[in-house]
């Protein structure tokens, strides 16, 4: 972080820290005390002339947060409502109305080791255009869930489940059911898709590829080419125990209870599709509600002002496309108990 | 005037809406009226297409949240590496409509009210593509929506109410359990939420904020949980609450002043003015069979943009007073018109010069203050008006709370130093020398000149419109009207002239001052020729230097009136 203030002439930073992690708080608070103790923080860096400071700022823990321009105002001290963009790119008019860099702790780890190692070397792990390494979350129904760090591009979703190095397999004699890839706000594979994917070699040539889902390379391209993203890199992997309705209930109570509320489509939609979901989860499932999904979720993504509308729409738009039997079946199953219960009533 | 013949032409674009190229300003003003690159919304404006929208309003700063005015629009292509944008056949520029990166083919929409607009894009405001992200935007918004409206303030003026007839569906499909919020609840003394019916844009936060710099209201809880509240334990209360009523779009916010006492529908709308202070707000007048219900703003960039005060705005209740007078009386009991101004003009025909006085107020019109001055002329007769001061404030209430002091000064009848000359009036009358004294509209006994000096005179002529000490002293007292109540100008304290219309008809036997005035000077001085109130304001402006200066004519105040130098 100090190495990024520095290339860009920067004087003020702040890392935002979101709520729930007191002791990370402490812990970078500490780290901070310690490089100014050492010279790498404060006036005059390391007998430079150059001057930076950098504080801790503590989240009240919103998911919201996690959005730039949500940030900054949260950072300003407001509610955390994420700004229109045009005109607020925060490069332009960002924390106070002044130039800002906002980047994630991710990308600042990379400097160190880009520094360490330079440019080519760092740019020669992973695939030709997705280079670097990734720190894969895994976690769901596998053996071993955790952190991997994995260079971006050289394991599949294969590898990353079943691989010994990695996730060491699905739990004993269940079956593949889904794979979230890239945090819950990407896009759900499920088991035994195929892709048919057209990608540039290093010569710029174009290749057709069949990819089965297994065998996608966790890179940022691939993913993207087979309908989803590597986002965040937290890879979800359900089995044959889930149950696909109440996965994405699960979900859209998460969006739901998230939403800042700023704009319409979002504040509305993400708690009609989780209200939708419990109402379905409960038992009363009905035919349409496939599509009664599809159209709320439709109707939010593109029309917000931050992305939050697409994390909380692509979940149900990609859970309802890739498991439309699981919705109708539900919905005709409780259509059929409602009917027959109305029946008996009606007799009685 | 120079400026204005010097002034550069506006720089204009051509973009196209609904297929019609259109030129517009390059810049609009903002809302703090800085020019700013005009919007899409704006464009369609200047086309005469409305983009529906409930966040954006001229006047507040823009955060595009509603999403209401989201259009589909089409650009034109970057320039290839000729340097010449990419053509269709046809020669004219190829634009690329909108789409969403992530799924090619479904259209995207970008908001009206944010977004600036390039040369030779298409603005599709009514293309099916528009129309469903309207529909589906207006679906939202009326999913936990109370269906209330025959209850609520608003309907008739609910932008929710329009909007979902221009753009919504019949049906909901919501078949979910609504989610509900805190109503009737007690913002301020002034203001009741209806946290249901609200679309949560923020207009009036940033009223609030912004325009009347009391950050007092804000959003409370998250997700479709959210609504407005004040701070906890602050009430709402500023002398700006009731203009977050007016641009609330719906019936979230309402006045307690006029919640449940009309329909609008009903309500006659009277271009008027507010009296309260010398600002000169516009206002709109709702009446109804005679009975006055509201003030509302009436936009006037010059003036009051499209504020007023919370204290102007409920001043108006005296209006309708029971105790209003409404019987022309004589010395010898009730009378009529045709009698009491023969008298009274018989009288004064007599006068000698120097025995008469009169105070005027500085709540007349200009227009009787000008005849009065006349009739002052005939007598070499001292004349005065009564100051009222109160404390300005950052926004629109000024120190002067009469609304025409400016305009008795330039008409003659007071001075620089308002009042300076009541002192010499008293002193007149104890002396014997001021033998009738003409008062309209002020209670003189409480300036100087009480109840036992007005016993001295021979002769008090009263006008004014509701009883005081002065009134009942009186030996003709000619009931008056309100400026709700017949037609006039005022020129405020920046020496803006601005006419007002008549909303309501005067009770009993009053008329409106200037007739009577008029009646009076042609009786008394023989002159002639200002029976109608644009040919007395036109004579008018033509005799007072000031107004001769500007140029004024009555009809070309308009709504919006006009400036003098002061």
């Amino acid at each position: 972080m100090i190495l990024a203030c520095y290339a860009n002439d920067v004087k003020l930073a702040y890392i935002y820290i979101r709520g729930e992690f007191p002791e990370g708080a402490r812990i970078l608070n500490r780290a901070i005390d310690d490089a100014r103790a050492s010279g790498f923080l404060g006036k005059g860096i390391c007998g430079t002339k150059y001057n930076l400071e950098i504080h801790v700022h503590r989240g009240a823990g919103a998911y919201i947060c996690g959005e730039e321009t949500g940030l900054i105002e949260s950072l300003e001290g407001k509610r955390p409502y994420p700004r229109i963009k045009p005109p607020y790119f925060p490069a332009a008019l960002g924390l106070y109305m002044c130039p800002t860099i906002v980047n994630n702790v991710e990308t600042l780890c990379n400097v160190r080791h880009v520094m360490e190692m330079g440019g080519d070397e760092y740019a020669s792990l992973g695939t030709a255009v997705n280079t670097g390494t990734r720190i894969v979350s895994l976690s769901g129904q596998v053996k071993r869930p955790g952190y991997y760090e994995i260079e971006v591009g050289k394991a599949t979703l294969g590898e990353l489940i079943f691989h010994r190095n990695f996730g060491q397999g699905l739990l004993d004699g269940r079956k593949l059911r889904a794979i979230i890839p890239g945090g819950s706000s990407s896009k759900v594979f499920r088991a035994g898709e195929k892709f048919n994917i057209k990608s540039k070699d290093k010569w710029g040539k174009v290749i057709g590829q069949k990819l089965g889902l297994l065998d996608i390379p966790y890179d940022f391209d691939t993913l993207m080419k087979c309908g989803s993203m590597s986002g965040s890199s937290a890879i979800i992997v359900m089995d044959d125990s889930v149950d696909i309705v109440e996965a994405l209930g699960n979900l859209s109570d998460f969006y739901a209870h998230e939403s800042c509320g700023q704009c319409t489509p979002c504040r509305e939609g993400s708690l009609w599709m989780a209200k939708a979901l419990k109402r379905m989860r409960s038992g009363e499932a009905r035919k349409g509600d496939a599509d009664y999904l599809r159209h709320i979720a439709h109707n939010i993504q593109g029309r917000t002002i931050c992305a939050f509308g697409e994390a909380c729409a692509w979940p149900v738009l990609s859970f309802v496309d890739k498991f439309r039997d699981d919705f109708e079946q539900r919905g005709a199953e409780d259509e059929a108990r409602l009917a027959k219960r109305n029946r008996e009533a009606a007799a009685s | 005037m120079a400026d204005r013949q010097t002034k550069p032409a506006v720089e204009t674009v051509t973009v196209k809406v609904d297929g019609r190229a259109v030129e517009v300003p390059r810049t609009t003003p903002n809302w703090e009226g800085k020019p700013e690159p005009t919007t899409v919304l704006q464009a369609c404006k200047y086309a005469g297409v409305e983009i529906p929208h409930y966040c954006y309003h001229p006047k507040l700063p823009v955060v595009g949240n509603c999403r209401m005015c989201l259009v589909h629009v089409a650009m034109p292509g970057r320039p290839g590496p000729d340097g010449k944008p990419p053509m269709n056949e046809d020669g004219t520029p190829k634009v690329f409509p909108m789409q969403l990166p992530y799924e090619p083919g479904t259209p995207r929409g970008v908001i009206g009210c944010a977004t600036g607009i390039i040369p030779g894009m298409d603005i599709n405001a009514s293309s099916p593509e528009t129309r469903e992200m309207r529909e589906a935007v207006l679906e939202s918004l009326l999913i936990n929506h109370p269906l209330d409206c025959p209850i609520c303030d608003q309907a008739g003026e609910c932008k929710l109410q329009e909007y979902s007839v221009d753009h919504g569906q019949p049906e909901s499909r919501f078949a979910e359990v609504k989610v509900h919020k805190p109503k009737a609840v007690d913002l301020g003394p002034r203001i009741t939420l209806d946290a249901e019916r609200c679309v949560l844009c923020t207009r009036c936060i940033r009223f609030s904020a912004d325009v009347a710099g009391d950050d007092a209201l804000g959003i409370v809880n998250r997700g479709s949980y959210n609504a407005i509240s004040s701070y906890p334990g602050q009430p709402f209360d500023n002398n700006y609450t009731l203009n977050t009523v007016d641009i609330c779009p719906v019936g979230a916010l309402t006045s307690d002043d006029f919640r449940f006492q009309m329909r609008v529908w009903f309500l006659k709308e009277t271009k008027s003015l507010c009296t309260g202070c010398g600002t000169g707000c516009n206002t709109v007048i709702g009446s109804r069979e005679n009975r006055m219900y509201r003030y509302e703003p009436r936009q006037n960039d010059a003036v009051n943009s499209c504020w007023m005060c919370d204290v102007g705005r409920l001043d108006y209740k005296w209006i309708g007073r029971d105790d209003r007078l409404a019987k022309l009386r004589g010395p010898r009991g009730n009378t009529t018109w045709p009698s009491a101004l023969k008298e009274i003009s018989g009288h004064l025909t007599k006068a000698a010069e120097g025995s008469v006085a009169i105070v005027a107020s500085s709540r007349q019109t200009n227009e009787e203050l000008f005849l009065l001055n006349k009739l002052a002329k005939r007598f070499k007769a001292l004349t005065d008006s009564v100051p009222r001061k109160g404390e300005a404030d950052h926004l629109l209430v000024a120190e002067d709370r009469n609304p025409n002091t400016t305009g008795a000064q330039l008409t003659g009848i007071t001075t620089k130093r308002v009042g300076s000359r009541l002192a010499a009036i008293a002193k007149g009358i104890v002396s014997g020398k001021i033998k009738t004294l003409i008062v309209f509209g002020e209670d003189v006994t409480q300036h100087g000149i009480d109840a036992k000096l007005l016993g001295k005179l021979k002769m008090l002529i009263v006008s004014d419109i509701l009883p005081n000490a002065t009134t009942r002293k009186a030996d003709y007292l000619l009931p008056g009207c309100s400026h709700a109540e017949k037609r006039g100008t005022f020129t405020n304290v920046k020496g803006r002239v601005q006419k007002f219309t008549k909303a309501l008809e005067p009770s009993g036997d009053a008329m409106p001052e200037w007739e009577v005035l008029h009646e009076l000077v042609h009786n008394v001085t023989g002159l002639d020729g200002f029976n109608s109130i644009e040919g007395l304001f036109n004579q008018m402006a033509d005799e007072v230097k000031a107004f001769k200066v500007a140029g004024l004519t009555w009809a070309g105040l308009g709504d919006q009136g006009a400036d003098v130098k002061l």
